[in-house]
């Protein structure tokens, strides 16, 4: 921490903060998988959010005279039974992916702390009903949660991603009532009971902003968790309806060309476990560096 | 150690009637009327009458929740819609073949993952490390789907040394049902086997650093007396509560396992009554996986408790 600050920094008032981030970044992405996790993650987030400039070809236009063709120079992975071009549908994807990840994680990450955060900081009666209620839901597996959820609240990609945000919430709720627990044991919460704040004003602004390092590091490997179960939702048929991209549907209907057509199922398997995998390095990076205690933990 | 486990088997049956109320309430989560949903648009007023009375969705949903609670709680989860057979028979002629595969993946993991995650620990920052955290970190990003096509695609398409899918109980054909079992059972390990690894390596780290591991050196014990005699026994101890963590995961993999390979089971039973709005089956595949679950969770946490005193007196 010995650090050099020269007045004017010090005046200025974020000398010490720009010198915190700058590290921050230097021990982070000095690893080179973690580097190369984000240039994955990056890269994701491009191709989404430009695929109709990046894509070769509609997603969607169908010509089954290109039927099922292998690559090409024209279409790069090749065509589905359709007559679509793979790499284009591939890319599109992308957008799925992205979305649900993002989407899902904040559904599950809004209910998971607000419920942990209510249960830890009110603890008796609350605490025992949420945290019972929590309990029930770990003995449900996440997948066949989502999976009953998604088709209950009568499918599409919407319903998926609120099925699967929800069960993604359990782990939130339970970690964020841990931190809650920790928390309020210290002075600064009592002392705000003492000058007479509110109960909601001391949660939201002196409990909260205290419990969250480990929670950001749940939300970047949550990602990937999420990503690789709208793939496996799409893979069993619910999700985005027809003739709409996603990549577990596309190793879906790849599967019965297997003999012939291998790549319609292994190219979207492929970006899957790639960028499930940056997520994860991602998340695994920020938890060293952000609290390298909770290693192993979450 | 009397009032430990009181208190958790109290907590469990909570659990469990939470559990049922959660399954319960799934049925009631369709738009509009479930009678009419679950039998498409060509069904007779009488037909839909009948389901509706059937169900029970006649009745207030807290009198619905009674009754089928009390029929659950004497062993009787209600009738199949489509299979016309009671939904304990459908689902125990399926939960065998579940058990059968997950038992397995899960020994299978555990026998690679616990010395994989000692030698990746021991040997840090040696190329063996590197390999077994390389491999347990893709296992995580595997999609397990995939995985199997894959496996199809080249030991049974290419290579032709294994059945495409399919189950054969062992005790009909043994032969037959190993081969066909290979290719589901691996899938099936590798999330467990994954997340094993994993922690064992990062609390076999955590435990060579302890100064007790250091003595047993500076003794003069062998190295391999220090690390399978002193540090894997405190090593293993999250490890052990991981494991009542991965039936969530087998039970998970096993609904896309078993749909892949075709095999008759859990899985596949819960994704046909899903979609096709099966409920009474749904609501009876949620309450028998939660128990099993929850069984498993509570024998991990009492020999917790019996192992480690500190937990019990909390």
């Amino acid at each position: 921490m010995a650090e050099v600050t020269t007045t004017n920094e010090i005046l200025s008032g974020n000398a010490p903060r720009t010198n915190e981030l700058r590290r921050f970044m230097r021990v982070f992405l000095g690893r080179k998988v973690v580097l190369v996790g984000v240039i994955i993650i990056l890269v994701l987030i491009i191709t989404a959010l430009f695929a109709p400039q990046i894509a070769p070809h509609d997603p969607i236009k169908q010509n089954l005279r290109i039927a099922l063709q292998s690559p090409s120079s024209e279409h790069l992975l090749g065509t589905d039974p359709l007559g679509r071009d793979i790499l284009s549908r591939i890319i599109y994807g992308s957008r799925v992916s992205l979305a649900v990840g993002f989407i899902a994680v904040g559904v599950g990450g809004v209910l998971g702390m607000t419920l942990g955060l209510l249960a830890g900081y009110f603890g008796r009666i609350v605490d025992l009903l949420i945290m019972r209620f929590i309990d029930a839901m770990m003995a449900i597996p996440p997948l066949m949660l989502a999976l009953v959820l998604g088709v209950s609240l009568g499918g599409g990609l919407n319903n998926v991603m609120i099925a699967l945000g929800i069960s993604l919430l359990p782990t939130y709720a339970r970690l964020m009532r841990g931190q809650v627990l920790a928390v309020k044991q210290a002075d600064y919460v009592k002392a705000g009971k003492v000058v007479g704040c509110s109960d909601f004003r001391i949660m939201f602004r002196h409990v909260f902003p205290n419990c969250l390092p480990p929670l950001i590091v749940l939300v970047t490997l949550n990602l990937g968790v999420a990503i690789l179960s709208e793939a496996s939702l799409s893979f069993l048929g619910l999700g985005i309806s027809p003739p709409g991209a996603a990549w577990g549907a596309m190793v879906y209907d790849g599967y019965t060309y297997l003999m012939t057509n291998p790549l319609l199922s292994f190219a979207p398997g492929i970006c899957i476990m790639l960028v499930v995998l940056a997520f994860n390095i991602v998340g695994d990076g920020l938890r060293d560096v952000l609290d390298p205690r909770l290693r192993g933990t979450i | 150690m009397a009032g430990f486990v009181a208190r958790r088997l109290v907590q469990s049956v909570i659990v469990l009637i939470m559990v049922s109320f959660i399954a319960f309430s799934f049925l009631h989560l369709l738009p509009g009327d479930a009678a009419l949903v679950i039998l498409g648009g060509e069904a007779t007023q009488e037909e839909i009458l009948n389901l509706r009375q059937e169900l029970g969705l006649d009745q207030p949903m807290w009198v619905q929740y009674g009754r089928w609670f009390t029929n659950a709680l004497q062993g009787n989860l209600g009738r199949s819609i489509f299979h016309r057979e009671s939904v304990i028979s459908v689902i125990a002629k399926r939960l065998p073949v579940t058990i059968y595969l997950g038992t397995l993946a899960l020994l299978l993991s555990i026998l690679i993952s616990i010395p994989a995650g000692i030698i990746s620990a021991v040997r840090r920052g040696h190329i063996s490390d590197s390999i077994i955290t390389v491999a347990a970190n893709l296992g995580m990003a595997i999609p397990i789907f995939w995985l199997g096509i894959l496996g199809i695609y080249f030991f049974s398409l290419k290579l032709g040394w294994l059945p495409v899918m399919g189950y054969t109980s062992p005790l009909d054909n043994f032969w037959l049902s190993t081969k066909q079992a290979i290719m589901p059972v691996i899938c099936l390990a590798v999330i467990p086997l994954a997340t094993l690894t994993r922690q064992t390596r990062s609390s076999m780290l955590e435990v060579i650093r302890q100064d007790y591991i250091r003595t047993a050196r500076s003794k003069g014990l062998k190295e391999k007396t220090v690390i399978t005699r002193h540090a894997l026994k405190n090593a293993i101890i999250p490890v052990v509560t991981l494991l009542g963590l991965q039936a969530r995961y087998l039970v998970g993999g096993s609904i896309l396992v078993e749909q892949i390979f075709n095999i008759p089971g859990m899985g596949r039973l819960m994704v046909s009554s899903v979609f096709d709005k099966d409920f009474p089956i749904v609501q009876g595949c949620i309450l028998v996986v939660a128990i099993a679950i929850i069984l498993a969770n509570l024998v991990i946490d009492l020999s917790y408790g019996y192992l480690d005193p500190r937990i019990r007196d909390d």
